[in-house]
């Protein structure tokens, strides 16, 4: 049995400087993995080397055993590997609709869209009743439901979602974060990268500890929120 | 002839044709941000490939009704062909370049596309005589439509529907629009942005062989010189009406076209003008609205401040 997702020794880099320095880590399916860690640690590098936005220098990325070296990054959505940006990244001019509908962009299943469509607007009810609105006026939260939402939308293997508490009041962070609980307990595969530690290893099943290009820890969510080490140094404990 | 609504029409066609020139500016350079100065002569090759196809692959004699459609499709494929090509193999390899290195590009090819029809097409360091549609004029009441300008009232209207049509209602168009707004994004979605990228250069130089068209019947000529100043007045229009939105780019070549046959016909009756007005002044009153509208609202009538990217 492979698992979903496959990062071998995995290295990227932006002109000279290394981003990611050989990491490996693996997706079940049915998991939630997080990947936590401060700032330039190398998380959202990652990230946007498995959707294919960026081209590693070396190492291997294998998704349901296929090889994605070589991917195209709008080929790599047709396998089932949908991202969810940092920083959100909503098509601001177009509606809450026209967003989700982008993010069904290569299915064909008329009915199946709408039933998802509507799916989305179950999960995020305040995506519904605004959906014929200009998606660049919305709050950053509900920025950020639809940016899942719009995700989700090409019925995703795996969902990587990147930072989807960044910039939230505490009351949309735990409204975001109770989504993706909803999410896991439907058996939604998910790869979560966060720097909000507490939150993100609480509903892991697996976490990695990043700093500066490499993973220094791995474990269960569990054992790495009571890690001492991790306690002290993203928990803000002392 | 100068009566205000006979004026009006005559700017509206023109301006009409600035728009369909327009389009193949504000589309390229909303999705790769860059302003493809080589599009008035992709716009030329287009009259030319109209041309040679009346020339020598319709038998003489042939009826402009048949003929028409059969040199629209000719002009099309020239300048899709070009600009397809030129998107390939002359701006893709500099996407990640520095601006100026595109744009330079742009110029050089722009030139090298008017030395290759005037040396290499028969006849062409002349002006050709471009066929005309045997039918018209037209009055309507006092407003004369010149058999010239018949194609253009039809052509213009029709073009500006489809694109719509397209840019809003078809998963391309929707995807052009996501590959405007965010191209990383939309290659998240699925999106094949270089598919994209080409499909927005052949939109936009097949409009400009329609226009191409358009011209060649309206001045009765085409010339290896006539992309140079109309491709300026086009991309004039498409900032007046703001670079990267397309009904900007319509809107803003009527508006350019109504201002260019209003100073024409009335500029030398304002006292102390009567020196500045007549056709030979249009192109600079044509660049004066550039120059104004730029000063009151540089982003164009239609266009949006640059600043809902959070």
């Amino acid at each position: 049995m492979t698992a979903l997702l496959e990062v071998e020794d995995l290295r990227v880099a932006y002109g000279k400087i290394e981003a990611v320095k050989g990491i490996s880590f693996k997706v079940e399916a049915g998991q939630v993995v997080t990947l936590i860690g401060t700032n330039g640690a190398g998380k959202t590098t990652t990230l946007r080397t498995l959707s294919g936005l960026l081209k590693p220098i070396g190492g291997q990325v294998k998704f349901e055993g296929k090889p994605l070296g070589s991917v195209p990054a709008h080929k790599i959505v047709a396998m089932g590997l949908a991202h969810s940006p940092e920083g959100r990244h909503i098509f601001p001019r177009m509606t809450i609709e026209e967003n989700l509908l982008l993010g069904a962009y290569l299915r064909s299943d008329s009915d199946g869209i709408t039933k998802d469509v509507e799916r989305a607007y179950e999960l995020f009810p305040i995506l519904g009743e605004r959906k014929k609105q200009a998606a660049g006026t919305l709050s950053g939260g509900e920025q950020q439901m639809l940016a899942m939402g719009r995700a989700l939308m090409s019925r995703p293997k795996l969902l990587m979602l990147d930072e989807p508490s960044m910039g939230l009041s505490p009351i949309m962070m735990q409204k975001i974060m109770a989504t993706i609980q909803e999410l896991k307990s439907q058996g939604t595969t998910i790869l979560l990268v966060e720097q909000n530690a507490q939150a993100a290893l609480s509903l892991a099943d697996t976490g990695h500890v990043m700093e500066t290009g490499r993973v220094v820890l791995s474990g269960t969510g569990a054992d790495l929120l009571h890690d001492e080490s991790v306690r002290k140094a993203y928990l803000g404990e002392d | 002839m100068h009566e205000l609504p006979q004026q009006l029409v005559n700017g509206l066609l023109l301006g009409s044709m600035y728009g369909l020139i327009a389009v193949g500016y504000t589309m390229v350079y909303g999705i790769i941000q860059l302003i493809n100065f080589a599009h008035g002569e992709i716009f030329m090759t287009g009259g030319f490939g109209a041309l040679a196809v009346y020339l020598w692959l319709l038998p003489e004699g042939t009826t402009m009704w048949l003929a028409l459609p059969l040199m629209i499709v000719g002009g099309i494929v020239v300048s899709v062909t070009i600009a397809v090509a030129a998107e390939r193999f002359a701006y893709r390899p500099l996407r990640t370049a520095p601006r100026l290195a595109p744009l330079i590009t742009a110029i050089g090819l722009s030139l090298a596309l008017q030395q290759a029809v005037w040396a290499w097409f028969p006849g062409g360091k002349n002006s050709r005589t471009f066929p005309e549609i045997e039918a018209g004029p037209y009055h309507l009441g006092s407003v004369t439509i010149q058999s010239g300008d018949i194609f253009l009232l039809a052509a213009a209207p029709i073009c500006m529907a489809v694109l719509a049509y397209f840019v809003r209602k078809t998963r391309t168009g929707r995807g052009m629009q996501a590959t405007a707004q965010d191209p990383d994004t939309a290659k998240l979605m699925g999106i094949n942005t270089d598919r994209i990228i080409v499909i927005a250069f052949a939109l936009g130089a097949a409009f400009a062989a329609i226009g191409a068209v358009a011209y060649g019947l309206k001045y009765g000529q085409v010339n290896f010189r006539m992309g140079f100043i109309i491709g300026l007045k086009a991309f004039t229009a498409a900032v007046l009406g703001g670079i990267g939105n397309i009904y900007g780019a319509m809107i803003g070549g009527l508006v350019l076209g109504v201002a260019e046959a209003m100073a024409t016909a009335y500029m030398s009756d304002i006292p102390g003008m009567s020196q500045l007005g007549g056709q030979a002044w249009a192109d600079v009153w044509a660049f004066v609205l550039l120059i104004v509208v730029l000063l009151v609202r540089p982003q164009g009538l239609l266009g949006e401040r640059v600043a809902d990217r959070a």
